[in-house]
């Protein structure tokens, strides 16, 4: 496990110390910002595993919502408000919803998988606004967090949360990078440019999308466990499309190139946002759709190809001049 | 010589359409074998029925004595039957060298590994390895989306032999290589894959390939074997002079023609 780290787990493990200090100096409403974008982030990073192999879920926020209620749930009937113990809930319930969906969603691709996915997330909007002992479409409180007997008040409550956060964000994410670059994540790759090879090269593409499609979960779920605890409630507004949407948004937005482009998007977004609504009010929607209207024209690979792009342009130049003498 | 596969009395329907019927097929191991036969014979049928991407209708298919009939095309994979396609079936956005790293990491993952990466020195080497045997390996870099079809060829043959496969079915493999690199290009690919002691099955339509290179010949007609014998016998056929080869081709001038191109070339 230990060998052959690449550049971006490096960078994930020693970003995890420079990110918590930041939530002790930058200022408060900047830390809070990023404090919610890691868990919206994760949802982010799950629609962006699956992009990698083409399918683009128009419902992630199933899960979202899914580790969300999982925790309320648990806080609000019985009393559970050890934060491992609720993501572990948060998995354990994204894990099995999945799975057991996925033997439906993996047969789906392009638009049938979009839609699809969307719809069983608007069910599950439509439950839950229903029901009128989880508070219909206000949604209920969740009790603030512990951390094995630990019940911090105030300030510290506030850094516990912020460092609880980060740590499995950056976990989440130093373990996706790892299977994104492992031959079960590799092969989404393939899937994405011609499922009738890889049937033939001898592996099932329906299981490797089921895979897939139940990591995205379990990452969404971790996300939703931890967005809920940082605003300390849930409704059934995680499962709407529009949150969906913008989960596929932010991974347009920053690029499917690396496992830390989501996070960052999502912050950028967030930002995005918070101007947007100062500069105008009424059509700062306006706003967010130009912003994504000049991505998809200038930066059709994201936000995540600015970074990349001084590297390769290098590295492809050596390549090809290596290559030439070979190659006629 | 062991039997490797054997099929016996393989019947396909499409709707009323009759695709393939009685089809009774012995492949022994390491045999070249050609396989000739006008559009629509059912020719891809066989192939596409052996590699489980079509079910039979009825019949057997028995490989190493085992039935497997009706299973799924990865299995069929792993069992040791390979295929390269009549248009090629690649991963077009990815490079020549990507496209064959994915090939090896599949070949090489029997079950899913999820936190050790795929692509380490010594499977880039295998790749371009393989590459280099079919003589592609200077396109290693470049999007496969922008070769020649010759080329692109060569990669789908590559990347059905990386399992190195006992049985391999080659759908039309010179088809899209133009006439006078024919000839260069099935002997690249039968010298590569001499060297393994892998059977080869080729679908062609070039008499003169088939003479070339394939001792045995079956003929397909109207979803039929019409013959199965020596190369010679078969298309000396008067059935298959008639309804494959068509009386335009006249074989004794084509040899001469043959030799004395290959001549040219050399």
């Amino acid at each position: 496990m230990t060998r052959s780290l690449d550049r971006t787990e490096i960078s994930l493990m020693a970003g995890l110390p420079v990110l918590i200090a930041l939530g002790f100096v930058l200022p408060e409403w900047i830390v809070n910002y990023i404090q919610v974008s890691l868990g919206t982030g994760l949802v982010a990073l799950g629609v962006m595993i699956q992009m990698r192999a083409g399918l683009v879920s128009f419902g992630q926020g199933l899960y979202f919502c899914i580790g969300g209620y999982a925790a309320g749930l648990a806080g609000k009937f019985a009393g559970i408000s050890d934060i491992f113990l609720l993501l572990a809930l948060g998995i354990v319930a994204s894990v099995a919803v999945s799975f057991v969906l996925g033997f439906l969603l993996r047969r789906y691709r392009e638009i049938f998988y979009a839609m699809l996915s969307l719809a069983v997330s608007m069910i599950l909007f439509g439950l839950l606004s229903s029901i009128e002992e989880l508070g219909s479409t206000d949604g209920f409180n969740l009790p603030a967090a512990t951390y094995f007997g630990w019940a911090p008040q105030d300030e510290t409550a506030k850094y516990a949360l912020y460092i609880a956060t980060c740590i499995p964000t950056i976990l989440c994410a130093f373990l996706l990078n790892r299977y994104l670059r492992s031959p079960t994540g590799f092969i989404g790759e393939a899937i994405r440019e011609n499922e009738l090879r890889v049937e033939y090269l001898g592996t099932s593409a329906h299981r490797a999308v089921h895979i897939k499609y139940v990591l995205a979960a379990t990452v969404s779920g971790i996300g939703g466990v931890l967005w809920a605890l940082a605003l300390g409630h849930v409704d059934p507004e995680m499962t709407n499309w529009t949150t969906s949407g913008q989960f596929v948004f932010i991974a347009i937005l920053s690029g499917t190139g690396n496992i830390v482009a989501p996070l960052f998007g999502t912050f950028i977004l967030e930002i995005v946002r918070v101007y947007a609504v100062e500069v105008s009010p009424n059509t700062w929607q306006m706003i967010l759709g130009i912003v994504m209207l000049l991505t998809i024209i200038f930066l059709p690979k994201g936000l995540w190809s600015l970074i990349r792009k001084s590297t390769t342009v290098n590295t492809q130049r050596q390549k090809t001049s290596e290559v030439r003498p070979g190659g006629e | 010589m062991t039997t490797l596969l054997q099929t016996s009395n393989l019947e396909r329907l499409f709707g009323a359409v009759t695709a393939a019927s009685n089809i009774n097929v012995r492949i022994d191991a390491g045999e070249v074998l050609g396989v000739i036969g006008s559009n629509g014979a059912g020719k891809t049928t066989f192939v596409n029925m052996v590699t489980g991407y079509l079910k039979p209708t009825s019949g057997q298919i028995l490989y190493r004595g085992r039935d497997i009939t009706g299973k799924p095309t990865r299995d069929i994979t792993r069992l040791g039957i390979c295929r390269s396609f009549q248009i090629p079936q690649l991963f077009l956005e990815l490079s020549a060298l990507d496209n064959m790293l994915i090939a090896l990491t599949i070949a090489k993952q029997k079950k899913p590994v999820f936190l050790r990466p795929a692509i380490t020195s010594s499977i880039k080497r295998a790749a371009m390895d393989h590459l280099a045997r079919f003589r592609i390996d200077g396109y290693a870099d470049q999007e496969v989306a922008t070769l020649p079809q010759g080329v692109r060829k060569l990669i789908d043959i590559a990347m059905a032999t990386v399992a190195d496969p006992d049985l391999l079915f080659l759908d039309e493999p010179t088809s899209g290589v133009s006439a006078d690199e024919k000839m260069h290009f099935m002997e690249v690919l039968i010298n590569a894959l001499k060297a393994t002691k892998t059977a080869v099955l080729f679908i062609e339509h070039d008499m003169e390939i088939v003479e070339t290179f394939s001792p045995r010949v079956i003929a397909f007609y109207e979803g039929k074997i019409l013959a199965d014998g020596p190369t010679k016998e078969v298309l000396e056929n008067a059935k298959v002079r008639e309804f494959v080869i068509g009386s335009e081709f006249h074989r004794k001038s084509d040899i001469g023609e043959a030799s004395s191109s290959e001549k040219g070339e050399e």
